[in-house]
């Protein structure tokens, strides 16, 4: 096996690449696929045969399940380039359930989950796709007259790991916006300590959850994870970070509102609202849809959607700051703050002036020497 | 026969100072953070860099100084001590207490007669102490998002988590009005007491001394 990078020759074992031939897999998709999700996961080089090798060797079942969700994560997935779903996923990995793509419908489609359960029992990758809503017993999302609380509970319980796509199985995402009517929670909300990683984003990016998975068939386990249980090679920096329009924050130019001259010259978004700063992901270097654009990149500022509650939290979206609870929506953290010291000054300044008129409470009075 | 008294010791009046100088710089380049209000003609430029630069170099020098006052109250005079700021727990500090608070309400007549803090200056005091370790312990959560898993990051990173990054922006920039509003007052008091005291309330701070009659304590 060849370590070191060499232009000319693959690093993966051609005895390999025939296998992944007589499949009926584009060898150039291949390598491409373990070539870029080797750097995904930054890991180095030297690492594509082992990712390779994992990645043709194995077929692990994936069950894709959804809750209350608007396949949002399921159609990022189906579209990313890394490689074309169609092509390669599927055929890198046996999916044995997904609501959105599967043949199957009704009973054969929940049978077929069943039977998938007790037949890769601890051996397969769950993915979960929406938030579950936990109010009135779990009724506002059943599948197949069982309610999301249950059907959650008993796939993560019998997965070898449970990878949550998008915001709202990571976080609660917008079903849990205040008020959340539905009391929808996370995946790890409703199973503390349950093996875990979350990977939000609105939607989660198909690359991200590729690599996911190709880790997870490569070393066995679930990559690092940060404080919010997100994996550490795609959450581990934040997109300020990363920012191609950086420069101009640092120099101090921003775009004041869309379209103004700062904005067509692509200037900082940071007075629009964005919320690259409080925002970690992998945006700015992976990007969306083919690698082509992502947020920032078309003109519109982060809404800082892979944060949890970033909903309520993110919002006013073309502010910096959230509005302060109990007072109006115009009122922002400044116009309080101004009004908070001037009340304080005037309250201050009529004391002072009272305070002058007073008559005897001055000190030591018998010690004053009068002066010509 | 008034008597000059040594109050305010030179770490004392030193981290005053630094705390005064820290504040005004931290407020002007946090309130440009938050909205810049200047926009740079050239991208050359690093207006907001050299306003971070700022934000963050007045943020080490004023830990410091907040450490270092701290550290003086297990060493200072006992105007000093954090003693000092407890006035309350005596039942002669809860006197004088209630008779400051009554003289700046206007239904007391008479000032107490204090060498160091008055009850009510030294309790505001205790509360500015918080809202300073609020504002270091905040802000140096957010400073170390820029590099997760380092010090910063590492030691405070779980406040971002527990509080969320967002509301931990928005308290750290309230509570700088807070203290802009404690400034007023704390001028004001400092000018009130200096008139009506007649013993050196402000120029103690620059010179550390007090005029006091002994007899009037």
């Amino acid at each position: 096996m060849k370590t070191d990078l060499d232009v000319n020759t693959s690093p993966i074992p051609e005895e390999l690449l025939q296998r992944v031939d007589a499949r009926g897999i584009n060898r150039r998709d291949f390598i491409k696929f373990c070539t870029a999700t080797t750097a995904a996961l930054a890991l180095p080089m030297s690492f594509i045969p082992t990712v390779a090798q994992a990645v043709e060797d194995k077929r692990p079942p994936v069950i894709w399940v959804e809750y209350q969700s608007c396949s949002g994560d399921s159609e990022a997935f189906l579209r990313g380039n890394q490689p074309t779903a169609g092509e390669l996923i599927l055929d890198l990995i046996s999916l044995e359930y997904a609501d959105v793509v599967m043949a199957a419908s009704g009973h054969q489609a929940e049978e077929a989950k069943h039977q998938a359960m007790e037949k890769y029992k601890g051996q397969y990758i769950l993915i979960v796709e929406g938030s579950i809503p936990t109010g009135a017993d779990g009724a506002y999302c059943t599948i197949g007259g069982e309610s999301a609380m249950v059907d959650c509970k008993k796939l993560v319980q019998n997965a070898a790991a449970t990878i949550c796509v998008g915001s709202c199985s990571s976080f609660g995402g917008i079903p849990a916006a205040a008020p959340n009517p539905t009391n929808a929670v996370s995946v790890s909300s409703l199973m503390p300590g349950a093996a875990i990683i979350n990977l939000p984003g609105c939607p989660v990016n198909a690359t991200n959850l590729t690599a996911t998975i190709v880790h997870f068939m490569t070393f066995g386990k679930l990559p690092a994870v940060d404080r919010l249980g997100r994996p550490k090679f795609a959450y581990g920096k934040r997109i300020h970070d990363n920012c191609e329009r950086r420069g101009h924050f640092d120099a101090g130019q921003y775009a004041e509102s869309f379209g103004d001259a700062a904005h067509r010259q692509g200037h900082c978004l940071y007075k629009l609202g964005c919320k690259g700063p409080e925002t970690f992901h992998n945006c700015p270097t992976v990007r969306y849809n083919e690698g082509t654009s992502w947020p920032v990149m078309a003109g519109h500022g982060c809404i800082g959607c892979s944060e949890p509650g970033f909903w309520d939290t993110m919002s006013p979206f073309y502010r910096r700051l959230p509005k302060v609870p109990g007072f109006g929506i115009e009122d922002t953290a400044d116009k309080i703050g101004i009004g908070l010291a001037a009340a304080t000054a005037v309250a201050f300044g009529v004391h002072g002036v009272a305070s002058c008129f007073r008559k005897g409470d001055a000190m030591e009075e018998d010690k004053v020497v009068k002066e010509d | 026969m008034l008597k000059i008294y040594y109050v305010w010791e030179l770490p004392v009046r030193i981290c005053h100072w630094i705390n005064v100088l820290s504040m005004i710089m931290l407020s002007i380049t946090g309130f440009f953070i938050g909205s810049p209000f200047i926009t740079a003609p050239e991208t050359s430029m690093f207006v907001m860099g050299w306003m971070r630069f700022l934000h963050f170099a007045f943020a080490y020098l004023f830990t410091v100084s907040v450490a270092a006052r701290i550290v003086w109250m297990f060493l200072g005079n006992h105007h000093a001590s954090w003693r000092a700021f407890i006035p309350w727990i005596t039942a002669e500090g809860r006197r004088n207490f209630i008779k400051m608070f009554r003289y700046y309400t206007f239904t007391g007549k008479k000032i107490t007669y204090e060498v160091g803090h008055n009850p009510v200056a030294a309790t505001a005091y205790l509360g500015i102490f918080a809202l300073f370790i609020f504002q270091i312990i905040s802000g140096f959560a957010m400073y170390g998002q820029f590099d997760p898993g380092g010090f910063w990051n590492g030691l405070l990173g779980g406040i971002n988590v527990l509080v969320g990054n967002q509301w931990l922006r928005l308290l750290h920039h309230g509570v700088m009005w807070l203290l802009a509003g404690f400034i007023i007052n704390h001028v004001y008091s400092g000018w009130l007491m200096d008139v009506k005291m007649r013993n050196g309330t402000m120029s103690g701070i620059f010179s550390g001394y007090r005029y006091i009659e002994p007899e009037d304590l």
